[in-house]
């Protein structure tokens, strides 16, 4: 069982013990220790901005919001996560298994096509769905015309603009996360113990139970948990839908209350709920450890089951629900309204849009990923308790509103600059200005800044099946850390590391809070060129730029996809 | 991999720094704008601006944070004028001390007093009344004060976008100002028990849910009527827009709630000169007209007619409440609106 000790099956647990009294050091190389630290401390530069605006508040707001505003938006926020986390999770792990465990029609197609909803910004899938749900909209006319009501007072039908209906937006489009995931798990791990336990007599049902989805946990909870970051940090659709979660009352406090201090301290008090979250799951797998025991079995290729009877037809109407609805709806709504508008498409805005969303989008991927490797791995070699606090640290300001972490990094970059200027004018005689702040640098350190937990949750679930044996071997054999990261644990992780890239491309795309506060004049990128017409209540406008958006999106996703699955076959 | 990845990383700081000096804001014939207002709104303005003076204009348009951005910039911010909507922002921008007083003979003399502050820390350029939408097919009523959205002959057909929203706020703080805040308290809980629903998504679904059946009344900015009637591309707006009847709800003086949009020097202006034009033109009757064509708002100049599109609503009388009485009262307002749990909707 893996509950408890190495989850390799029994002659793997066996070397694993062997491989843990090898003579191997723990790297204790200070440059990389230091630069280490440097980069966690950039990462969590905003955090400590926003902790000193929320220190010099006074408090005066604090009797208001506990009387009348945290009590209700605490209860919102956590229904709103544990609805997200149920929905996300049933549909993950559900749809990753099917694809790879079953052989059905469609279901190459439709293990790519899973992926689709990643690229709809949740805000614009707010939207979609409260198009598609409003009495004007097809679903309610359907159900008019079929039971022949006449008007709204004849009939009763679910209110999307609620809690439980930000939640089912919400996990529509974000349940990718958790399917991504779960995936890699299934494709590079799962069945080789699962036929351990077959041969031992389990039925495959009490192996999906009892052994794979055990053995997935690490990767499920890696991708839940980015999807309640998501969920708690959304301000589109749950404005949109008049849900008050803990980010509106943020915004209010901020904004109508003119009290950015009282806002900073509950944006803080959301992070603190993240971070107790993420520590109670830690503590709950304290004894667990998930890897392979030898690099051999991370390249076999599971063979699936074909389905056969009703159930061949009724596998891939099912595995498509999700697709339809994180997909389907959107791009159904924005298209009706985009194919009014076929000339903006050419148009010179959305073009330039488009170029900027690609140049920030690949530099932020890019950034991301590569301190994420090497975040982690000077994590894997040194592991110390500092290491691993700074590198799980650093991924905390994904769970902060967009605009919030945007606001913390513009202080700081505003206070750089103009330190830096000072000290020009001082002592060089000239003015040096603005060097950071309202440049598109800006725009792609707050993305990378905010994503880094992205990568580093994609990265880090894929180093969590590499056993330390693997290195600890090149390593034995005279390779250096470095040689031994690039040659042996980088091509192992390449699928890893493709989901990632893709994960943060894609959410830079859609990223709107941090990216409108700190652009340059005239930049825009496509978010921000829907998100100015959806203000100003005419998302219609804007549905030109949101079909590029998807489209946008869609295209490292199919690409990552048709990788994955090229590399799991071509090692059959 | 790690190589090229740092090199595409410099390569990209690089072009990212080239990109900032190519747009870099001190070059001459140039303003700059912080905006909140968004920019299709105001590039007709603009447009007509550059035709008249060779004068270019950069937009930035934020939707939170633009004070805070220009205080954290400093004596370096680019910006030189700051153009927004309410009259909360504008002296908020004040307060935060991100505006210089501008006094402007020209300008003072095409802008009433009302609409600009004293010491010429921000102006007023248009102005748009908060008034009732009302469903053609199902209210005779063709009169209607803002007291009686509380009355209970109304229960369960009004509809409102939240009571956070900024012109909610501008609204709720006038009745305060006119009422006291225990009549307006009272007034807010009698609104909420007359809601259909609770309250969402902008002005415009209001009259959508009117044009639904879902309400028969709705409270909304007159400017969307004019742009949900006037809309040729989206059938669905311009029946929603013709499904209502635009009612000017009054306070106990006969008045109807107005609000402003408006611009503001920048404290550190780099480009003075061209913002304070930019400003007179703004307040001139070329840019009041384009303002009341193109987004149906009504002009700020006296005499000068709104659109005909909402010339058809009627007459405006607008309120005579210092719009700075009502910019102090958002605070109020806003806890009251927590208080009575407006945005819960009429159940709870």
């Amino acid at each position: 069982m893996p509950t408890t000790g190495g989850a390799g099956g029994v002659s793997d647990t066996a070397f694993a013990a062997n491989a843990r009294a090898l003579p191997v050091k723990r790297l204790r190389h200070p440059l990389i220790g230091a630069l280490a630290l440097a980069v966690g401390i950039v990462v969590i530069l905003p955090v400590i901005s926003l902790v000193f605006v929320a220190l010099s508040g006074t408090g005066e707001d604090w009797p208001h919001l506990i009387a009348n505003v945290l009590p209700g938006a605490m209860r919102t926020t956590l229904a709103l996560l544990a609805m997200v986390a149920a929905l996300t999770s049933v549909a993950g792990v559900a749809c990753a298994w099917a694809v790879v465990a079953y052989d059905f029609p469609c279901r190459r197609i439709l293990s790519w096509a899973l992926v689709l909803p990643l690229a709809v910004p949740p805000y614009l899938a707010a939207y979609a769905f409260g198009e598609f749900f409003h009495y004007q909209g097809p679903v309610q006319s359907l159900v008019r015309t079929i039971f022949g009501f006449q008007t709204i007072r004849d009939y009763w039908f679910p209110d999307i603009r609620s809690t439980w209906g930000t939640a089912f937006v919400l996990a529509s489009v974000l349940y990718p996360y958790v399917y991504l995931t779960t995936r890699i798990v299934f494709l590079m791990q799962g069945r080789n113990i699962a036929d351990v336990a077959r041969t031992l007599g389990a039925r495959p049902r009490r192996v999906f139970w009892r052994v794979l989805l055990p053995v997935a946990r690490p990767a499920i909870v890696a991708g839940v948990a980015l999807v309640l970051m998501e969920t708690i940090n959304d301000i589109g659709a749950a404005e949109y839908f008049g849900v008050r979660t803990l980010t509106v009352a943020v915004y209010t406090t901020w904004l109508n209350r003119g009290s950015l201090e009282g806002g900073a301290q509950i944006a803080l008090l959301m992070l603190v709920l993240v971070v107790l979250l993420l520590v109670a799951e830690q503590w709950a797998r304290r004894r667990q450890r998930f890897h392979a025991g030898r690099g051999t079995h991370l390249k076999v290729h599971p063979p699936r089951v074909a389905l056969k009877g009703w159930t061949r037809f009724a596998m891939p109407v099912a595995v498509a629900l999700p697709i339809l609805s994180g997909f389907g709806v959107p791009i159904t709504i924005f298209g009706q309204y985009a194919s009014r508008r076929l000339e903006q498409f050419a148009s010179p805005d959305v073009g330039r849009a488009f170029g900027n969303s690609l140049m920030t989008a690949s530099l932020t991927a890019t950034l991301t990923v590569a301190i994420a490797l090497f975040l982690l791995n000077a994590q894997r070699l040194s592991k110390t308790r500092a290491m691993a606090a700074t590198v799980r640290l650093a991924s905390v300001g994904y769970a902060l509103p967009g605009g919030i972490l945007g606001l913390g990094l513009l202080f700081v970059l505003a206070r750089f600059d103009n330190s830096v200027d000072a000290f020009a004018r001082a002592y060089l005689g000239f003015s040096t200005g603005l060097l950071l702040t309202g440049s598109a640098a800006a725009v792609i350190l707050a993305c990378t800044i905010r994503f880094v937990a992205l990568a580093e949750g994609a990265v880090r679930s894929g180093m969590e099946k590499l056993p330390a044996s693997l290195d600890e071997a090149a390593r034995s054999l005279g390779k250096t850390p470095a040689q031994s990261a690039t040659s042996v644990l980088l091509p192992l992780l390449k699928p890893a590391i493709m989901t990632a890239a893709v994960l943060v491309f894609v959410d830079t795309v859609k990223e709107l809070s941090a990216t409108i506060l700190l652009r340059p004049f005239g930049f825009s990128t496509l978010a921000t060129h829907v998100y100015e017409n959806a203000s100003r209540g005419v998302p219609e406008e804007g549905a030109v730029a949101a079909i590029v958006i998807i489209i946008t999106a869609m295209v490292p996703v199919v690409l990552l996809s048709g990788a994955l699955v090229r590399d799991a076959e071509a090692s059959l | 991999m790690k190589i090229n990845n740092a090199r595409s990383a410099i390569a990209g700081y690089a072009f990212a720094v080239a990109a900032l000096f190519t747009t870099s804001a001190l070059a001459d014939g140039v303003v700059n704008i912080y905006t909140y207002r968004q920019p299709d709104l105001i590039k007709p303005v603009l447009d007509a601006f550059t035709a008249d003076t060779g004068i270019k204009t950069e937009v930035l348009f934020l939707d939170k944070g633009l004070e805070e951005r220009i205080q954290a910039e400093g004596q370096n911010s680019p910006a030189d004028v700051i153009m927004t909507v309410d009259i909360a922002r504008l002296t908020s921008a004040k307060e935060k001390g991100v505006t210089q007083p501008l006094v402007d003979e020209e300008i003072n003399k095409l802008l009433p007093a009302e609409y600009r502050d004293p010491e010429g820390n921000w102006f007023g350029v248009t102005k748009r009344a908060r008034v009732v939408y009302a469903s053609k097919d199902r209210v005779k009523d063709t009169a209607i004060t803002y007291a009686d959205l509380a009355d209970p002959k109304w229960k369960g057909k009004i509809c409102i976008r939240s009571g956070q929203h900024d012109y909610n706020l501008a609204l709720f703080s006038a009745a305060i100002a006119h009422w006291g805040p225990e009549k307006t308290e009272e007034w807010m809980k009698g609104l909420k028990a007359n809601l259909a629903k609770k309250p969402d998504g902008g002005d415009r679904p209001q009259a959508g849910a009117i044009a639904a059946g879902e309400c028969d009344i709705a409270i909304g900015n007159t400017y969307y009527v004019g742009l949900m009637r006037n809309n040729e591309k989206d059938p669905k707006e311009k029946e929603w827009g013709n499904a209502i009847n635009v009612l000017f709800p009054t306070f106990e003086n006969g008045l109807t709630h107005v609000n402003i949009s408006g611009a503001a020097l920048a404290k550190n202006a780099p480009n003075r000169d061209n913002a304070v034009k930019l400003i007179r033109f703004l307040a001139s009757h070329e840019a009041q007209q384009v303002y009341a064509e193109k987004n149906y708002e009504y002009p700020v100049e006296p005499g000068l007619e709104p659109s005909e599109t909402v010339k058809a609503f009627g007459t405006l009388k607008a309120d005579t409440l210092p719009l700075v009485d009502i910019a102090k009262g958002r605070k109020a307002a806003s806890e009251m609106v927590d208080r009575v749990g407006l945005d819960d909707g009429p159940s709870s």
